[in-house]
């Protein structure tokens, strides 16, 4: 019996890949599995290598690691592809139709079984594209679940399309069920161990669990334009747009996008853009704005592979350095790093309160990796009571104006102060990109620019007051510290949990700088973690607290980090 | 306290050109808000950069100004985000036509109800005098000192095949006749473009005043219908010794706010915030 089976199918774009993974891990995920999918796809439709991999365990797990249990292989490039990751014991279903492989022209110890996919289909009158659906009927059986797991997930999935198709994708997942059954008796090591007392688990990917964040914030309108790896949050917000009364908006491109979120701001709602590496160079002027005219704008920044179109549907930490000084002048902003989709949720509700409080950019600096995966999360954790925090607003109730109203009061103590929105009485002022007075009328007067730079730059010391610290996982007593920010946790976690300080900001700026120092003291190394090639984490940390971080465990080919390497290289 | 011209004031006084055309935009705008009953605290202005844009100094509504060529994409979100406020798009030809290009033809293709005022000088004035992507008459700046030679954008025509449903051509030498454009652009429900003529006195001396004012004609409403699409084109390419004045396009369509299912319940900005049924919404990731 597994505790932790890791299965993966491959085929051509189109082949329904993705959809299979989610399936699986969603039929397993109802019944308390903790369940991670992974998809690797070059950056096109149809035709390409697709890949999603997904790990179903019995206990919670970080990441994924190199274990491979199974391998479903939807044509011959499949298994070409991932030869290599096959292992002693790895099952191998594929289509003989396809190439009728022998034990001698892969690893030694695979098990073959091969599944004529294509004619079980036909024999089915199904269409070549339902080869997936008997895979994954295969798979249940292989796994030792009931067929049911998956029957139901399958209805979910194909219940708009009417009772006729639920029921010809069921007969076609119980025939690769039960041609697998036949097949499969002696593989006892591959059932899944049951789940004594189930939890109850959502799936969803890095982009969904912003979207619900941002939703349950109270996120009025969005204008995001389409780019990898933030797409799967505009389906969100444009499939719930109508229901939750949000506005999503396809803007012309990043530069409308961005100024599009700052008009809804200044017109009093909540408001955000999303996007990557190219599409947020683009709004780099807009951020600019946003700070100068202080609106509060939250910006899911989705890292790729950079520079310039790069490798699109891959991963990276690289934009860490760009976001901190992106924009030109100085002026505030606030950059959180979430680990995975509940951290994800969580930090997207708080980008929202620390923008109104602040009236500052706030970035939710995710990557490829944390957007496109789909993650285990809680139910519980998602369903509590969210605290909106809007921060200084005037009351409604005013006469009209007669002059300005300061809307850039240079008395106030933490450097905000209140806002009035278009159409109240008596809130008149002005959001301007030149330098400005009180009200916000021009001013190029040496020292209102001094007092207005000295009012909008005293906002960071009120943020530094609430600041995210660094959290310590792992050994907290280990002389060997460990420091990595975002997703990297994951990977990190699953490699060293007990034998490391594992330290991991979901916060980077402004940067807990004594929280760090703190943290750090007492550690013999000091290793940095991160998916990049020049460690900006590491550059960050000798910035602000002149800790110098030699020991770097770097990695920017677009694959994640697996736990394997990370030990490989690190060495405790 | 009584709606005036002066109700603006902002104790700022123009830094314009004796002359600039941008007095009469500015003036014909102060009547028209009067006019519609419109205060400084009933409406969004948003400005780009440019002379055009320094008026937001001696106008005091709720205002952008915001960055070169972005005005109305910042005023389509502030529609989107709260639609019974008034928004009015001040541009110059160099911001919505130049920087701004894209954002323009797309704002005319969702018909937001917003009205853009055009500063159509020909020159980028603030810059001391290049060619703007409306020069025309082979016009020698200090960036064409040969004489313009690219085809000139005209502004117009691009509203009009793009979409805008309500597109007029002034001048602003015509305080009267501007001021009421402008009235009804403002009242006209979808994207208004308002082409304004404009002489700039320091760094065109070829479209002066004197130049203009025996060119332009009035479109006659008792013979001229601004509901065909195909003659509003023909009028809008005419230029030379007749140039037309009046409203050369309009059409009742959808706004871009009608078009949005989630303002049916009313402004976004005046929504409750949050989810009220979490369960339903969690249902699709099981």
């Amino acid at each position: 019996m597994a505790h932790s089976i890791t299965w993966k199918i491959g085929g051509e774009a189109g082949f329904g890949i993705m959809a299979s993974g989610t399936m699986l891990a969603k039929a397993f995920a109802r019944h308390g599995y903790f369940v991670f999918t992974l998809n690797e796809y070059p950056s096109l439709i149809r035709g390409g290598h697709n890949a999603v991999t997904v790990r179903i365990a019995t206990e919670p797990f970080d990441s994924l690691d190199r274990s491979l249990h199974v391998l479903v292989a939807l044509n011959k490039e499949s298994v070409e592809v991932h030869k290599k990751e096959l292992t002693e014991g790895t099952v191998l279903l594929y289509d003989p139709n396809d190439y009728p492989w022998k034990r001698e022209e892969l690893p030694s110890g695979v098990m073959l079984i091969p599944l004529p996919f294509r004619e079980i289909v036909q024999k089915h009158a199904g269409d070549v594209i339902m080869r997936n659906t008997v895979a994954l009927g295969a798979s249940i059986a292989i796994m030792g679940a009931p067929f049911e797991y998956l029957a139901d997930v399958i209805r979910d999935q194909f219940v708009r399309k009417g009772e006729a198709v639920v029921n010809h994708n069921i007969d076609i997942a119980r025939a690769g069920y039960d041609a697998a059954g036949e097949s499969v008796v002696s593989l006892s090591a591959l059932k899944l161990d049951p789940v004594d007392q189930p939890t109850d688990y959502l799936l969803m990917n890095g982009s969904e669990a912003v979207g619900l964040g941002a939703v349950r914030a109270g996120l009025k309108f969005a204008a995001i334009y389409p780019m990898t790896p933030i797409n799967a949050l505009i389906t969100f917000l444009a499939d719930h747009a109508k229901s939750l009364g949000v506005v999503y908006k396809q803007p012309e491109d990043e530069i409308a996008g961005i100024n599009m979120a700052i008009g809804a701001s200044i017109a009093g709602v909540r408001s955000m853009v999303a996007t990557s590496g190219g599409g947020f160079a683009l709004m780099v002027e807009g951020l600019s704005l946003a700070g100068m005219i202080e609106v509060p704008l939250v910006i899911d920044m989705g890292m790729r592979v950079g520079p310039a179109t790069g490798m699109p549907t891959w991963t990276e930490q690289g934009e860490l350095g760009f976001l901190i000084h992106a924009g030109h002048g100085e002026f505030a902003r606030i950059i959180l790093t979430p680990a995975d989709a509940t951290q994800a949720y969580d930090l997207t509700i708080k980008a929202f309160n620390l923008a109104e409080q602040f009236h500052v950019p706030v970035f939710v600096l995710t990557d490829k990796y944390l957007n496109e995966s789909q993650w285990c999360v809680e139910a519980s954790l998602l369903k509590g009571e969210v605290h909106i925090d809007r921060g200084k607003v005037i009351p409604e109730a005013r006469g009209p104006s007669e002059t300005g109203f300061k809307r850039y009061d240079l008395s106030s103590p933490d450097g905000v102060s209140a806002r009035s929105f278009p159409g109240m009485k008596g809130g008149q002022y002005m959001a301007n990109s030149y330098e400005h007075d009180e009200t916000g009328l021009v001013s190029e007067d040496a020292a209102m620019r001094k007092a207005m730079v000295d009012r909008r730059l005293r906002k960071i010391d009120a943020i530094k007051k609430v600041i995210m610290p660094p959290a310590v996982y792992g050994n907290a007593a280990s002389e060997t510290a460990i420091v990595t920010w975002g997703s990297t946790l994951g990977p990190v976690l699953e490699a060293v949990k007990d034998s490391a300080r594992i330290i991991h900001f979901p916060w980077l700026y402004p940067f807990p700088s004594e929280q760090t120092k703190t943290l750090l003291s007492g550690a013999g190394r000091i290793i940095d973690v991160e998916q990049n090639a020049t460690g900006q984490l590491a550059s960050l940390i000798r910035e602000h607290t002149g800790i110098e971080v030699t020991e770097k465990v770097l990695k920017y080919d677009g694959r994640p980090f697996l736990p394997e390497e990370i030990v490989e290289r690190i060495k405790i | 306290m009584t709606l005036t011209a002066d109700s603006f004031k902002t104790g700022y006084l123009p830094t314009w050109c004796p002359g600039c055309g941008d007095f009469g935009i500015w003036m014909a705008l102060k009547n028209a808000l009067v006019e519609l009953g419109i205060g400084p605290d009933d409406a969004l202005l948003v400005y780009g950069i440019g002379c055009h844009g320094n008026m937001y100094s001696w106008m005091r509504t709720y205002a952008v100004e915001g960055l070169h060529g972005r005005t109305l994409p910042v005023a389509q979100g502030a529609k989107l985000a709260n639609h019974t406020v008034p928004v009015i798009a001040i541009a110059g030809d160099g911001d919505c036509l130049g920087e701004g290009g894209n954002h323009f033809i797309h704002a005319a293709k969702r018909n937001p109800d917003i009205t853009v005022l055009i500063h159509d000088n020909q020159v980028y004035g603030l810059t001391t005098g290049q060619a703007s992507p409306t020069a025309k008459d082979k016009l020698k700046t200090k960036s064409t000192p040969e004489g313009v030679v690219d085809t000139p954008v005209n502004p117009l025509t691009l509203a009009i095949v793009s979409g805008a449903t309500f597109v007029a051509r002034a001048f602003a030498g015509d305080l009267p006749g501007l001021t009421k454009l402008i009235v009804a652009a403002v009242k006209h429900k979808g994207f208004s473009v308002l082409d304004i003529l404009q002489p700039c006195v320091t760094f065109d001396h070829v479209h002066t005043y004197q130049w203009y004012r025996p060119r332009l004609y009035q479109l006659d409403p008792a013979t001229y219908q601004p509901s065909d699409r195909m003659k509003a084109i023909e009028k809008a390419l005419e230029w030379g010794d007749k140039i037309p004045v009046g409203v050369l396009y309009q059409e009742e369509a959808p706004t871009s706010e009608d078009r949005e299912p989630a303002l049916s319940a009313g402004a976004l900005a005046s929504r409750p915030l949050g989810v009220t049924d979490v369960d339903a919404l969690l249902s699709e990731f099981r």
